[in-house]
């Protein structure tokens, strides 16, 4: 069983994920977008929306530190575990929070306000549900497993973040999961499916953030493309020069 | 000197009946699919009047363009690079749906289903944003003829810039048509506000165009537009503008609006211009000068040296040769009668316009003076400030100066015509008074009044090989065209692999010919919309089912069954 939750699926999870952004943008380069719902509606949007992505954004930086970054390493330069578990918690509370905060705001939005409501896809309701656990969960074990320490203690540094990068370095040890408290093995779990999900969903849009923005030339120039007009090319009659 | 090619247009606002032929061809050619239901590549505004989207020429609110920063330099409006990133997650100078105005169909249906009742049923207007009844409070075109302009004319923001007092007065006494399209601009503030690149011009015939491959939907080019021709497609979520018809143009043929335009004001041609001199133009200090700068761009296609350059350049020598027939070149350098829109907001836009004179003959004719008469027309020119003043304020900046050069042209052309048309000796001073040729105005009278097809449109084909197969809307494509047509992928509206926009049209029509259910067309068998119908075959749903149709035999004869 800890073999199937923690090395099985989560590997099934890792190939959706690779093969079906590929697949995805092989076939579907018109579908990926944001999908925005701002001609719809701008109050709400207005707030919600940067508080939950630039949540977002320290969440997933946080995410990079806490699993990624071995504790030896933090603790080669010297930073205390108390140090370091309160600059994660109160790091993680403040994103979590705006993350929550932010997202309540654009659930609820997405629900109330008619015309976003109405475009809204099958894909978009399971991608919504999946995200709100996974972030519930997230907040959760920040809560309640680092401050008010339900249950005990427990240093995901030597658990979780070890089994994560033994997993990526494909040599996973299910038993390290195996051994977390029960909302760091929930937390995981739905995250892993909502990766599976993924490349199906409007989440695409987080591999196109525009960074290439910053510099390109303002303005961009490209010849024709022959396969836009009305008609393509017949062989051998390719304009030459 | 780096010369590049560019398709332009000129229109000739004096023509322009207002009878927006050229907004509903565009439309049913372009964006008649849901998620464009409110989407116009091309307008017809009456002004003095507020434009759609609503106000949207005033740039201090929608912040659209460039501008000159401290430094002198010229920088985006809405912010920079670093601005527009931290900003992405909700523009915040998007306009609203209500900006455009909430697009709606009407309840048809309940005119021939509803049951036997005392009172007559009314079809009800539906949103198709929402799907929800709706009150109608607004459209693209909803002070047409100044309807309602009383109330609303003061919103206008270039009415604003033009003195206060005589606002009622010129109401009564000026209007005019401005039809608009995207100006497919030299320096155009969509593809410089556009995150992931995916707006570009191009090097062929600079029209500008949207990568829907590319496009992912941030909206910063809906708001960086200063003209608002940028539209986002809600259902799609990708961004959409007028494409200068390029399938069109490509194979010789003007776009569907000048094309189909009642008063065949439009004039389709190349320019030749100096790429290397784009920025610096922009840059021009003082607004009064950009149309002088603008001008200065564009290259004269007769002289040699720019032949070879354009020659050196790529440029096909039949390009070259139709810039040097190009009605839109002479328009604009020759006789230097067209202007620019709103040169000020620095994106050098490449759609210009002859200035309206008939309302000045209008008002000299209401006063019972000769309103052919040059001296006449000069001396209203000259008393009329309030519409100089406000036409001014779209084309010039504020500078009077070229607006009255340009109606002083018109003016004497129509003064000197009248004399050859009457029979009488033609007048030379009249050209002379406002530095022409007589010649020139003769051409000039051609090409404005005559204007005859070919000369109002020079489009040199793309492709030299295919300049015989003019009738463009090829049969064969939905064939021709490997891997099979797909409208609808799994991922929502419109996704999938790449399809040629022929293919694309075809589906389309087929699609939208057999559902018109309100915002989101999910059960396709509901009715036909006559609208898209195209006339051929009886798709299904034209007709209700037959009662008996399961079981009784076709009567071979279409007899009927009574
Ligand atoms: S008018 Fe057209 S080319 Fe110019 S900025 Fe707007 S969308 Fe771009
Ligand atoms: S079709 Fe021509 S005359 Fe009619 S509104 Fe359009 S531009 Fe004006």
């Amino acid at each position: 069983m800890d073999v199937f939750l923690w090395v099985i699926v989560p590997y099934l999870c890792l190939a959706t994920f690779v093969v079906g952004h590929f697949w995805r943008y092989r076939y579907d380069k018109f579908g990926w977008t944001t999908r925005s719902s701002q001609l719809y509606e701008d109050r709400l949007l207005r707030l919600g929306s940067p508080l939950f992505h630039f949540g977002m954004l320290g969440v997933v930086g946080g995410h990079v530190l806490g699993l990624l970054v071995p504790q030896s390493w933090t603790d080669a330069l010297g930073v205390s575990h108390e140090t370091y578990h309160v600059v994660a918690v109160i790091g993680g509370l403040v994103a979590g929070l705006m993350a929550v905060v932010g997202m309540a705001i654009l659930i609820y939005r997405r629900r109330t306000v008619g015309p976003v409501f109405s475009a809204t896809t099958v894909m978009d309701k399971v991608m919504y549900a999946f995200l709100a656990v996974v972030i519930v969960l997230g907040m959760w074990n920040t809560i309640a497993g680092s401050i008010l320490t339900v249950g005990g203690e427990y240093n995901y540094r030597e658990g979780v973040s070890v089994w994560y990068r033994s997993f990526l370095a494909f040599q996973p040890d299910a038993s390290l999961m195996a051994d977390a408290p029960i909302g760091f093995q929930l937390h995981a779990l739905v995250a892993f499916g909502l990766f599976a999900l993924w490349p199906f969903t409007r989440l695409v849009h987080v591999f196109s953030a525009p960074v290439g923005y910053l510099t390109r030339p303002y303005i961009v120039y490209r010849s024709r493309d022959p396969k836009l007009g009305s008609r393509r090319q017949r062989r051998g009659w390719e304009r030459v020069g | 000197m780096r010369v590049m090619a560019q398709m332009a247009m000129v229109m000739n606002l004096d023509k322009c009946i207002g009878c927006h032929t050229c907004s509903v061809t565009c439309k049913q050619a372009w964006t008649n699919r849901t998620g464009t239901e409110y989407v116009w590549f091309n307008n017809v505004e009456t002004r003095p009047g507020q434009g759609y989207p609503r106000r949207y020429e005033d740039q201090e609110e929608w912040r659209g363009g460039w501008e000159l920063n401290k430094r002198g330099r010229l920088a985006l409006k809405a912010g920079g690079r670093l601005r527009k990133l931290a900003t992405i997650f909700s523009n915040p100078k998007m306009p609203s749906i209500q900006d455009y105005y909430e697009p709606w169909t009407y309840d048809y249906a309940t005119l021939t289903d509803a049951p036997a009742q005392e009172h007559t049923p009314v079809a009800r207007p539906k949103s198709l944003i929402s799907g929800k009844d709706m009150k109608i409070e607004w459209s693209s075109n909803w002070d047409d003829n100044l309807g309602g302009s009383a109330a609303t004319a003061l919103n206008d923001p270039v009415l604003r810039k033009v003195s206060d007092q005589v606002r009622m007065e010129f109401e009564q006494t000026f209007m005019f048509y401005l039809p608009r399209i995207c100006e497919h601009c030299l320096n155009p503030s969509c593809a410089a506000s556009c995150p992931s690149g995916a707006i570009y011009k191009r090097t062929e015939d600079g029209v500008v165009l949207v990568d829907q491959d590319r496009c992912r939907g941030w909206r910063m080019c809906v708001s960086g537009c200063p003209y608002k021709k940028v539209y986002f497609n809600h259902r799609t979520g990708k961004a959409e503008k007028c494409t200068f018809c390029f399938p069109r143009v490509e194979v010789g043929l003007p776009t569907v609006c000048a094309e189909t335009c009642v008063g065949r004001l439009r004039y389709i041609g190349l320019v030749l211009y100096d790429a290397d001199r784009v920025l610096a133009a922009a840059s021009t200090p003082d607004e009064h000068d950009l149309y002088e700068a603008q001008r200065s761009v564009l290259l004269d296609p007769n002289d040699p040296e720019v032949v070879r350059e354009a020659e050196r350049a790529g440029i096909p020598h039949d390009w070259v040769r139709a810039a040097q027939r190009s009605p839109v070149h002479a328009l604009i350098n020759t006789y230097k009668v067209a202007l620019p829109l709103h040169p000020e907001y620095r994106t050098m836009p490449m759609v210009w316009y002859i200035p309206p004179l008939s309302p000045v003959v209008d008002v000299v004719r209401d006063t019972g003076e000769d309103a052919e008469d040059s001296g006449n027309l000069f001396a209203a020119i000259d008393a009329l400030r309030i519409p100089v003043e406000y036409l001014a304020e779209l084309f010039t900046a504020g500078d009077v100066a070229p607006v009255e050069r340009v109606l002083k042209r018109l003016a004497a052309m129509r003064a000197y015509m009248r004399d050859i048309n009457l029979g009488r000796d033609p007048d030379a001073s009249i050209p002379a008074s406002v530095g022409m040729e007589e010649e020139q105005v003769y051409d000039m009278y051609r090409l404005l009044a005559l204007a005859k097809y070919d000369e109002r449109y020079v489009i040199p084909p793309a492709h030299a090989e295919q300049a015989h197969s003019l009738e463009e809307i090829a049969t064969e494509c939905a064939l021709d065209y490997e891997g099979g047509p797909g409208m609808s992928g799994p991922f929502g509206e419109g996704s999938g692999a790449l399809t040629p926009i022929a293919v694309e049209n075809f589906q389309m029509l087929q699609d939208r010919q057999t559902a018109d259910s309100l915002a989101a067309p999910a059960d396709k068998t509901a009715r036909v919309n006559l609208l898209n119908w195209d006339g051929k075959g009886s798709p299904r749903g034209l007709f209700p089912p037959r009662p008996d149709d399961a079981g009784s035999p076709e009567h071979p004869d279409g007899a009927d069954q009574r």
